[in-house]
């Protein structure tokens, strides 16, 4: 695909990044501030931190990470519920290689690997059923994190372990919905933001449609964006055209994988299987119907019913990762950032992941 | 968990299709894009193809970019965000 290379092209990127500089001064010269955008997801957040675009637009444009990295928004107290869950005799727990080394209040999902539990990591959910085909003797439960790009994956696997009549395959769900957090964040009122960098693989499940919400209710413009440089340029440039033409709009940049109505196989597959549920978010608590579980016809393949998990309040730390995910610091602002905390000995989920802001941060953005 | 990079089909049965990107072979799940073809690119997450790259769209992107910059902005002001 010779035209994908275009987005990466360094001389494009340059001009790109030109353009976006003028278009900021402009901002600033008629407002007296730099524009604040919020990217909401966490592959944004670290595509921005790797091309070195946060970093060369820090003057300009302020780009600050939103509560888009599936591990880093799970609350401590349902972290130490998974890791408790390993402890569970005769299971086999299959998870994303992110969630190993997210510390628990008392251990990690890869200290107790290294002691002997049954952990894998899989590349894809359906690998987890295939395991439990193959181990009929154990209780196979796949960690159900992620947003609306993965949840229908995970109804996929629903789907296939019923269609093979296995029943020891259930999924621990976990997961968040993009809409209702964004309203919690828009609704507190936290912080001001002039726009959104939209999510762009979230919207080719959702659609550019199911953000109308923003601009009509809360008059926030948002630009579903790609991850190469000159995509995020583009979608940056996009939305302070839309400030200074004082328009609110919600803007598709990402044609060519999102299409308006998104992708409707997966919306019926999350219609079918699985129902809104209120979830606790780190550093949020709960948000109503802001997560998907199973419905209860499905109910022998939902691990919260199928395992009884009571764990007590979690270990407080001096992580900030709470506040980080609502956009509220940056991880320069956590006392333990570099200094106990680092990608080697991780203290919060935002350093663990590949998604974490923290991460981000840590790997491409440190003043040395 | 996300990955930007496009796949190309190179094979397809029922279920699933063998596709190859950046030069490594795999097989991915089909179940979300009926409409894939051989020679199609698809977008992966965890496995599956989630999407069918449209490379018209792609093309169109990058032109309508390049128009921008080169307008210095102007044109894109007074053409208006239509997308
Ligand atoms: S630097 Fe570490 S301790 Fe601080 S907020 Fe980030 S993950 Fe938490």
């Amino acid at each position: 695909m010779a035209n994908m290379d275009l987005f990466s092209d360094p001389v494009l990127t340059r001009e790109s990044v030109e353009a976006v500089i003028d278009l900021a001064k402009r901002f600033k010269e008629e407002k007296g501030r730099i524009p604040v955008f919020m990217e909401v997801c966490g592959s944004h957040t670290m595509a921005l931190a790797k091309t070195g675009i946060k970093a060369r637009l820090k003057d300009y444009v302020q780009l600050i990470a939103g509560p888009g990295c599936p591990v880093c928004v799970t609350d401590q107290k349902s972290i130490d519920a998974m890791v408790q869950l390993s402890e569970e005799p005769n299971t086999i727990l299959c998870t994303f290689g992110d969630m190993m080394r997210v510390p628990g209040s008392k251990s990690t999902l890869m200290k107790a690997k290294t002691e002997g539990k049954d952990i894998r990591v899989v590349y894809s959910p359906l690998d987890s059923v295939h395991i439990a085909e193959e181990n009929p003797d154990k209780e196979v439960i796949f960690l159900g994190i992620g947003f609306e790009t993965t949840i229908p994956i995970l109804a996929l696997t629903v789907r296939e372990a019923a269609r093979k009549d296995l029943n020891n395959y259930s999924i621990w769900m976990a997961t968040k919905l993009v809409e209702p957090v964004l309203r919690a964040l828009l609704s507190s009122e936290e912080v001001k933001l002039d726009g959104f960098l939209l999510p762009g693989h979230v919207s080719v499940v959702l659609g550019k449609q199911s953000y109308r919400y923003l601009a009509d209710e809360y008059t926030i413009s948002g630009v579903i964006t790609g991850f190469e440089p000159v995509e995020l340029l583009s979608g940056i440039y996009k939305l302070l055209v839309l400030q200074l033409e004082k328009r609110v709009k919600i803007i598709n940049d990402y044609t060519y994988v999102v299409r308006d109505k998104g992708n409707v196989v997966a919306q019926t597959l999350l219609e079918e299987y699985l129902e809104a549920h209120d979830e606790v978010w780190r550093g949020m608590g709960t948000i109503s119907n802001s997560g998907l579980v199973l419905k209860e016809q499905y109910a022998q393949f939902d691990a919260k019913k199928k395992f009884n998990i009571l764990v007590g309040e979690p270990r407080v730390t001096k992580c900030r990762c709470g506040e980080i995910v609502r956009g509220l610091i940056t991880p320069e602002e956590c006392v333990l950032f570099n200094k106990s905390c680092t990608p080697t000995h991780p203290i919060g989920p935002c350093m663990v992941s590949t998604e974490g802001t923290c991460a981000a941060h840590f790997q491409f953005m440190r003043e040395v | 968990m996300c990955l930007g990079v496009p796949a190309k089909v190179i094979e397809m049965e029922e279920q699933r299709a063998l596709v190859d990107v950046m030069g490594s072979r795999m097989y991915v799940g089909i179940f979300f894009v009926p409409e894939v073809r051989i020679d199609d690119y698809v977008l992966l997450h965890a496995g599956q193809a989630i999407t069918v790259v449209d490379e018209e769209y792609a093309k169109e992107s990058i032109e309508e970019w390049r128009n921008v910059l080169d307008g210095k902005h102007g044109s894109f002001f007074r053409s208006g965000l239509n997308s």
